[in-house]
């Protein structure tokens, strides 16, 4: 069992207020998933050039100041470095090979959690309610987030193996459920050199529509393959720089609950989840079809 | 707990914990329930809330007033529940005997393994409905989804919509009408002519369930019995 959760903003003033929504139904799903977890937020890409890096390590007295003035020397650009407890996030122009390699020679203890434009990623150990403490996550705004809580069932409980997992760049997946087949995607992808961090069965789906989209596939292109590829129970709930997408396997034995209204769009595992958010009583609330695939655009105007 | 008038207690879940209600309405709610009358209980604000009103065992008109979670009703007996909102899995699961009505949508499994009494979800009913029930009557207003009756065993399924992939998979005696379409049927369910019992049936569990629809609008689906016993011809197959 494990929770998900995901929140799109329809205006402003939910944009502004997205944490404050999105805390509370991490904390609800915790019952499903009081192991680890973690938040993924979008919000207005940055230039084209700018890449953020999220980055964790295990250690609560890491200097991050000294890696970002390392990094400030090696790229030759200003230190532009946001660090909350065990995460920091490095903002710089510079192409992601480029840091990735730098990164592993120099800081091979230090997670790299997102790339991208957009995203920024966290995830830990502990409950669902403490991490979003210790994150503070209620303060956080954007347009979307999903979010996720873990009861481990396959894989190693430790930050790396809690969700989401990102693949490439502004592309992240939260999955409810246990994959069957995860380590023929896995020989299937790693022929094709394509690297995996963990041994996590989620980690084996995210690479897998990460590589169909960058072979020029759409997410929901990719996920038509995907219901093909992938073998076992899920829920899987994926966003990208402009969306975010629902799905459930063809079994449809792992729950989730949509709640539509003017403001926003909220998917969690369970109703009880969303049953504090405003205007619940009012929203369109419904569960997804077996194999139906549930996109929302990311509005121009927010 | 609050009492509002002699015969109307209100629980609000704000307020109360579910197992605080529960353990009422095990402990002390066969009390209030009298041949001089039926208690009327108000549960406010469910907010999707698991486990609510399990196990009752007395005569009661139970509504709660809003969304509510999983198992809502399980193992009900003698109880007539109201659910003015929509439920999550499980809804009525093993129910005795009373009844449920959900006025909006259930997820799966409602009334699973049901062996006695009346389910009425008026909106759609989610994959699995009816599965393994050992002779409840469901009717759904809208729609079910995929191995709905799923080895039914006794009783009846009434679909005033469609049905989803599979309807009927292994069925036992239990019997299946739909007044929609069919998606597919399982492993040896079949659609058969309607009987006159089937006319009566459906006429009285309509009536029941408060659906203005007439029985001969519906198909018969049950089972066509070839699992039965071993057919010595499958044995080729392995």
């Amino acid at each position: 069992m494990c929770g998900i959760v995901g929140f799109l903003a329809k205006n402003r003033a939910f944009v502004e207020s997205l944490g404050g929504h999105v805390v509370p139904m991490l904390t609800c799903m915790g019952d499903r998933g009081p192991d680890s977890a973690g938040l993924a937020l979008f919000s207005r890409s940055l230039p084209e050039m700018v890449r953020r890096f999220s980055l964790y390590v295990d250690d609560r007295e890491f200097p991050w100041t000294e890696l970002g003035a390392q990094w400030s020397l090696e790229a030759g650009t200003a230190l532009e470095l946001d660090i909350i407890e065990n995460h920091a996030a490095l903002l710089s122009a510079v192409s992601p090979d480029q840091f990735r390699a730098w990164l592993k020679t120099h800081y091979p203890h230090v997670h790299l959690l997102s790339v991208g434009r957009s995203i920024d990623v966290y995830k830990d150990e502990g409950h669902p309610e403490e991490i979003s403490r210790r994150y503070r996550f209620g303060k956080m705004h954007g347009t979307h987030a999903v979010g996720h809580t873990r009861m481990a069932t396959e894989s190693a409980v430790s930050p790396a193996h809690a969700h989401p997992f990102t693949a490439g760049e502004d592309f992240c997946l939260v999955h409810n459920g246990s994959l069957s087949n995860p380590y023929s995607i896995r020989r299937k992808l790693e022929r094709l050199g394509i690297t995996f961090e963990t041994d996590n069965d989620t980690e084996a789906a995210c690479r897998f529509l990460e590589w169909r989209m960058r072979e020029g596939d759409t997410l929901e292109e990719a996920l038509q393959k995907g219901f093909i590829e992938l073998d076992g129970f899920y829920t899987l709930l994926m966003a990208t720089t402009d969306k975010l997408v629902l799905v459930r396997d063809a079994f449809a034995c792992k729950p989730a609950v949509v709640a539509e209204t003017d403001d926003y769009v909220a998917i969690s595992s369970e109703y009880r989840a969303l049953a504090h958010l405003p205007g619940i009583n009012q929203a369109r609330i419904f569960e997804p079809l077996p194999e139906r695939i549930y996109s929302w655009n990311v509005l121009q105007s927010v | 707990m609050e009492r509002v008038t002699e015969r109307l207690i209100q629980f609000d879940l704000a307020r109360t914990t579910v197992r605080e209600l529960n353990q009422y309405l095990h402990q002390q709610l066969p009390a209030e329930s009298t041949p001089g009358g039926i208690p009327q209980l108000a549960i406010l604000n469910p907010n999707g809330q698991h486990n609510i009103a399990v196990g009752v065992t007395v005569p009661a008109k139970i509504d709660i007033q809003g969304n509510a979670g999983y198992f809502i009703g399980g193992m009900n007996k003698l109880a007539d529940l109201v659910v003015h909102g929509h439920v999550g899995w499980s809804v009525a699961e093993n129910i005795m005997s009373g009844s449920l009505r959900v006025k909006g949508s259930a997820s799966e499994c409602a009334a699973a393994s049901g062996h006695g009494g009346l389910v009425v979800i008026e909106g759609d009913a989610s994959s699995r409905c009816g599965i393994s029930m050992k002779g409840c009557d469901i009717v759904v207003g809208g729609d079910v989804g995929h191995m709905s009756a799923f080895m039914a065993q006794a009783g009846s399924l009434v679909i005033c919509g469609d049905a989803g992939p599979n309807l009927g998979d292994s069925l036992y005696e239990a019997v299946i009408y739909v007044r929609g379409t069919i998606h597919s049927l399982g492993t040896d369910a079949q659609e058969e002519p309607l009987q006159a019992s089937d006319i009566e049936h459906l006429t009285a569990i309509l009536k029941r369930a408060e659906f203005d629809y007439s029985p001969q609008e519906f198909k018969r689906v049950a089972s066509a019995k070839t699992l039965y016993h071993w057919h010595v011809d499958a044995g080729a197959k392995y």
